[in-house]
Formats: structure tokens, C-alpha cells, sequence
């Protein structure tokens, strides 16, 4: 009983903004959605809540910037210090403005890197993962509300009807 | 319609009257003779003798304290020329900055950008006056009223080879022509845009608007071959050994950064006074975004010319970042925190882009910062070691901050602040994030 879900089709993406809307309104939990192209606002019309990969991929930066000084200083300065055009690699401070490039460069590239693998992570992606589109129309052009059933089935059918969907079928979820 | 509040006006005024009292101030209390140089350096080498030891003064030969007395003396008459310079250029560049910027926003038909048009017609409204006023200085400098542009100078002509090998081009009259043709051509641009956009808001038809798109494209090329070259001459020709093959860009990124800020801030106000209704937040958060990302496109500039003169270390090149580091040292590095690492931190959090008081305080830290690094640009050559930013610094930028406040709220008034008849109109006022 707890796991059975509605699958409601749409056509439309402004249809199925309307129909989130009525079924969020109505106090209905909306599990999932799935959509053949990011519609616009539908994350807030759905409630979701805020992305949080902007921190960390701010802290990823500074995990870089903070591994590309060290690395720097390793290599440069302490482990094989050379004279380069004239500028002795006697210490790290004055030998900075070279290093900043390859600063910049390990910050931007941890930041977006780390970025990624947390966001599969969140979103459990992985090679050869099964998809979990419950119907292989979702990448072409149908949009898939799915809302979990708490209560009356029939009521909540019939509701969900009138919300402007194409099609309307009832699954167990696993 | 806006109406110029008369407590603004009193306002600008009194900004403007304290600021010609400095700067007549500061031109008066330049030392009128070499003597009083001496005076002056004498007395400040006394109190610096309390400490340090007696047999230093007796070393000195007279004959180098004499040709030291009489540079001391040049630059000191350079400073409130000099000051007047950096306050002229900085608010005539926030009005060419916000032209540049507004002819991208035409000649990229952007739909976001459409209820600030009329904003940033009322600052680029500056560039007449401030065009004339920098004109003049110019005619001034040529005269040799200062001697900011040593160029300019027969004497110190004649005695380089350097200078004479570039005198085709660093002239007199050539120096003024070009610069009438930049200013001329900018508010050329100017006044045919704002003419357009005003009969674009009764025509019928779009005729205007498609005639303004194709202008501001042909502006643009105008404009960035223009400005690299206004670049060379009213800024690098100070340093006339000297050059940079990216001076125009770091120049463009500073005006650009600073203009953007001032569209920003001049809403900002409209909005605190009840106008610009029809401006969102989200207009705000794209005008936050763009300062953020030209803050730090000016540090890329700033660091890549600086890497690649101190990586190759070319003496007729390293000479102007060792003026600068050895006498500039607070304002050249300071400016980094202002300009970068103050809007890099404050600016990073989507949310605060969309806070006006956030916006207010990180752009008036930015352009105290751009002030600076024109300072920066232009002091070394001129004044030298002898800088600090005293009376005739700060009355400079009142003065002419006064006259850009008249002049940008007075032309606010002339023409309703929402340009009705562009096409995109409804999309940026429907405009969301």
C-alpha cells in the first residue's frame, strides 16, 4: 500500500507546471518527475529544496587552491629549487606571481571536478546503473508526475484526471 | 516622469562648491619657487634627523640637493593637475563605461536590460560635459599650463631618443585631434541613441529600434579601436618609455566594472525613491552578477600584465611596477583587496546579489577601488614619490562628482524612465532568475 504510486502523463510542460501546481495545492506528495528537457522553475513549483553544490563546490576550491600552494612550494621551492630567468627559487613569497597561474588552475579544476563526482553521487549515477525512468517516453516527449497514493486511490485518480494528463497508470514502486 | 529632488540638488551643489574651494585650495598651496622646495624639504629632513644620525645631511652634495629641490618642485606642481586629472577621467570613464555597456545591450538586442535603458541614458548624459571638460584639460596640458605630459615638452624632446622615434604619432596637434575625434565620435553615438530610443517610444512601427541595433553594432567597432587608442594617449603617453600590449583592455575592464556599478547603485536610488517600479530584483542580481565577473576579469588583466613584465624582466619594462612598488605600495596592492578579493567573497552568494544594501556596499568599495587604480595609472608619472591623497585628491572628486550628479539626475528628469517602445519590453519586465 505504502509504496503504490500514480503515474500521471503529460504533453505539455506548461500543462504539467499548471497540473504541479493543483496537485501541491491540493496537499498531495509529489515523488518524482521525470521530463524529456529541464523545465524551467518546476523545482520551485515543486517545493524541492535549495541546491546545496554551490558550498561545495566553494569548499572544493579551496581545497585546491590550498593542495596547489603546498604543491607548489613542494616542487618548486623546497624539493628541486632551480633558477629560472634569473629568479632564484629561494622562497615561496617572491616567487608567487609564477605560481598563481597553476593556483588558479588547481582551484578551478578541483571546484568543478569534485563538483561532479558529488553531484552523481547525490543523484546515484554510476556507469552501467539501470535507468529509472518508469517509462522510456520520458525521453522523448511525455512528462511523468509520479505522486505517491496515501488514503483513496479512486479519489486521487480521479482528481489527477482532471489535471489535464494524457494517461494515467498505477504502479507498485520498488 | 522623475523629478530631481531639490535636497539632491543642494546637495550636488555643495558637493560641487567644496570641491572647487579644494581644488583652489590645492593650487594655492603649491610651493611657487624652488626655495620653498628646499624649505620644505629641509624641514621635513629635520624632524626625521631627531632619530636618525648627524653626519648624514653633511654628505649630501649641494649640487645634487639643488637638481633634487627643483624635481621635488616639479612634481609638487604636477599634484593638483594631476588630482584634477584622475577625478576628470575616472567620472568621464563611468559615463563612456555605461555607453559601452548600454550600446552591448542594443547591439545584443537583450531583452533582460530594457527597463534600465533609460538609467543608463541619464549617466552616459555625463559624457558631453565631462568630454568638454577633459578636452579642455587637454588644450590646458598642450599649453603647458602643467606638465603631466612630458611629451608635450620640447625641451625633454629633444634630449630623447625614445620620445623623438615616437613623435609621429606623440604630438601636439595629432594628441588633440585624435582625442576631438574619440570624444566626438562617443557622444556622437550618444545623442543619436537616445534620440532613436525617445522616438521609439511613440513610433508604430520598429523602424528605430532595428536602425539603433545596427548603429550600436557599428559603435562598438568604433568604440573598442577608440578607446585602446584613447588608452595610449591620455594614460600610457605618461610613461612615454613605456608600453603594454594589453593596456586598452585592463583600462576597458576598469571603466567597464566601474560602470556597471554606478548603473547599480543610480537604480538603486530610484528605486529607494519610489521609481523604477518596474525593476526586480532579478535586474539587480544580473547587474551584481556582472560586477562580480568584471571584478574579476580586471585581476585577470591586472595579474597578466604584471606576470609578464616581471617573468621577462625588460628593464625599459620592469621600471614601472618598481615605481610602483617602491613608492605605491599601499594604494598598488590595496587596490587588489577593494577591487577583488571584496567582491570576489561578498558578491560569491547568489542570495546577497539580490540584496540592494550588499549591492550598495560592495559598489562603493569597487569604485573607491577603480578610483585608485586610475590613481594608480596616472600618479607614478606625474607626481612621483611626492603622492599622498589629501585636499586636492578628495576636493578633485567632489568637485567633479557634484557636476556628474547634476548632470546624470537632471537628465533623469527629461524622459519617462520606462523606454515603452522597445519590442523586448515585456520580457524584461517579466524578466525572473
Amino acid at each position: 500500500m505504502t509504496n503504490k504510486v500514480i503515474q500521471a502523463m503529460y504533453n505539455d510542460d506548461d500543462v504539467l507546471m499548471h497540473a504541479v501546481k493543483e496537485v501541491r495545492a491540493a496537499n498531495h506528495h509529489i515523488a518524482e518527475i521525470y521530463t524529456p528537457f529541464p523545465v524551467h522553475g518546476l523545482d520551485k513549483a515543486m517545493g524541492l529544496k535549495e541546491t546545496r553544490i554551490a558550498i561545495t563546490s566553494f569548499l572544493y576550491g579551496c581545497v585546491g587552491f590550498s593542495f596547489a600552494i603546498w604543491m607548489m612550494n613542494y616542487m618548486m621551492i623546497e624539493q628541486w629549487p632551480q633558477d629560472i630567468g634569473g629568479k632564484p627559487s629561494f622562497s615561496f613569497f617572491l616567487n608567487v606571481p609564477a605560481f598563481v597561474p597553476v593556483i588558479f588552475e588547481m582551484t578551478v579544476f578541483f571546484a568543478a571536478h569534485l563538483m561532479v563526482i558529488t553531484f552523481y553521487m547525490r543523484s546515484k549515477l554510476w556507469p552501467f546503473k539501470e535507468a529509472e525512468n518508469p517509462d522510456p517516453r520520458t525521453t522523448d516527449d511525455m512528462f511523468v508526475m509520479e505522486v505517491s497514493v496515501d488514503g483513496n486511490e479512486d479519489e486521487l485518480v480521479a482528481f489527477l484526471e482532471k489535471t489535464g494528463t494524457v494517461e494515467i497508470k498505477v504502479t507498485e514502486k520498488h | 516622469m522623475y523629478t530631481f529632488s531639490s535636497k539632491l540638488k543642494t546637495f550636488s551643489f555643495a558637493l560641487m562648491i567644496i570641491g572647487l574651494l579644494g581644488v583652489g585650495y590645492g593650487f594655492l598651496t603649491t610651493p611657487s619657487s624652488v626655495e620653498d622646495v628646499k624649505v620644505i624639504l629641509q624641514d621635513s629632513h629635520d624632524s626625521h634627523e631627531e632619530v636618525a644620525t648627524q653626519n648624514h645631511a653633511e654628505n649630501v652634495d649641494t649640487h645634487a640637493n639643488d637638481a633634487h629641490a627643483e624635481h621635488v618642485y616639479h612634481l609638487l606642481k604636477n599634484k593638483p593637475w594631476s588630482a584634477l586629472y584622475v577625478a576628470l577621467f575616472f567620472f568621464f570613464m563611468l559615463a563612456l563605461g555605461a555607453l559601452a555597456f548600454y550600446a552591448i545591450q542594443h547591439a545584443a538586442q537583450a531583452g533582460w536590460s530594457v527597463v534600465l535603458f533609460r538609467v543608463m541614458e541619464g549617466i552616459t548624459a555625463y559624457l558631453p560635459v565631462g568630454g568638454i571638460l577633459l578636452f579642455v584639460f587637454f588644450v590646458l596640458s598642450s599649453l603647458h599650463f602643467n606638465h603631466l605630459f612630458v611629451w608635450m615638452d620640447p625641451e625633454v624632446v629633444a634630449n630623447d631618443e625614445l620620445i623623438q622615434n615616437k613623435s609621429g604619432y606623440l604630438n601636439v596637434p595629432f594628441f588633440l585631434l585624435r582625442a576631438a575625434i574619440y570624444i566626438g565620435g562617443w557622444i556622437f553615438y550618444r545623442q543619436h541613441a537616445r534620440k532613436l530610443t525617445l522616438a521609439q517610444d511613440s513610433a508604430t512601427d520598429n523602424s528605430n529600434y532595428t536602425k539603433l541595433f545596427k548603429r550600436s553594432a557599428a559603435f562598438l567597432v568604433f568604440f573598442l579601436v577608440t578607446e585602446s587608442m584613447m588608452s595610449w594617449d591620455w594614460i600610457m603617453s605618461l610613461d612615454p618609455h613605456w608600453f603594454s600590449t594589453l593596456f586598452g583592455w585592463y583600462v576597458f575592464s576598469s571603466m567597464i566594472v566601474s560602470a556597471i556599478t554606478t548603473i547599480a547603485l543610480v537604480s538603486i536610488y530610484l528605486k529607494s525613491q519610489g521609481y523604477l517600479e518596474f525593476v526586480n530584483n532579478s535586474h539587480m542580481h544580473d547587474l551584481a552578477k556582472f560586477m562580480f565577473g568584471f571584478s574579476v576579469f580586471w585581476t585577470y588583466l591586472w595579474f597578466s600584465q604584471f606576470m609578464l613584465i616581471w617573468y621577462a624582466n625588460i628593464p625599459e619594462e620592469v621600471t614601472y611596477f618598481v615605481s610602483r612598488f617602491n613608492d605605491y605600495k599601499i594604494p598598488f596592492l590595496g587596490m587588489v583587496v577593494l577591487n577583488f578579493v571584496f567582491p570576489l567573497l561578498v558578491l560569491m552568494n547568489s542570495d546577497f546579489k539580490r540584496v540592494n544594501w550588499f549591492i550598495v556596499c560592495t559598489g562603493i568599495i569597487i569604485l573607491i577601488g577603480h578610483y585608485i587604480d586610475i590613481y594608480v595609472m596616472i600618479m607614478p608619472a606625474t607626481v612621483g614619490d611626492q603622492w599622498f591623497i589629501g585636499i586636492s585628491e578628495i576636493s578633485s572628486v567632489l568637485l567633479i562628482l557634484g557636476i556628474f550628479i547634476y548632470v546624470v539626475f537632471s537628465a533623469l528628469t527629461k524622459a519617462p524612465l520606462l523606454a515603452k517602445g522597445s519590442p523586448f519590453l515585456k520580457e524584461s519586465e517579466h524578466f525572473h532568475y
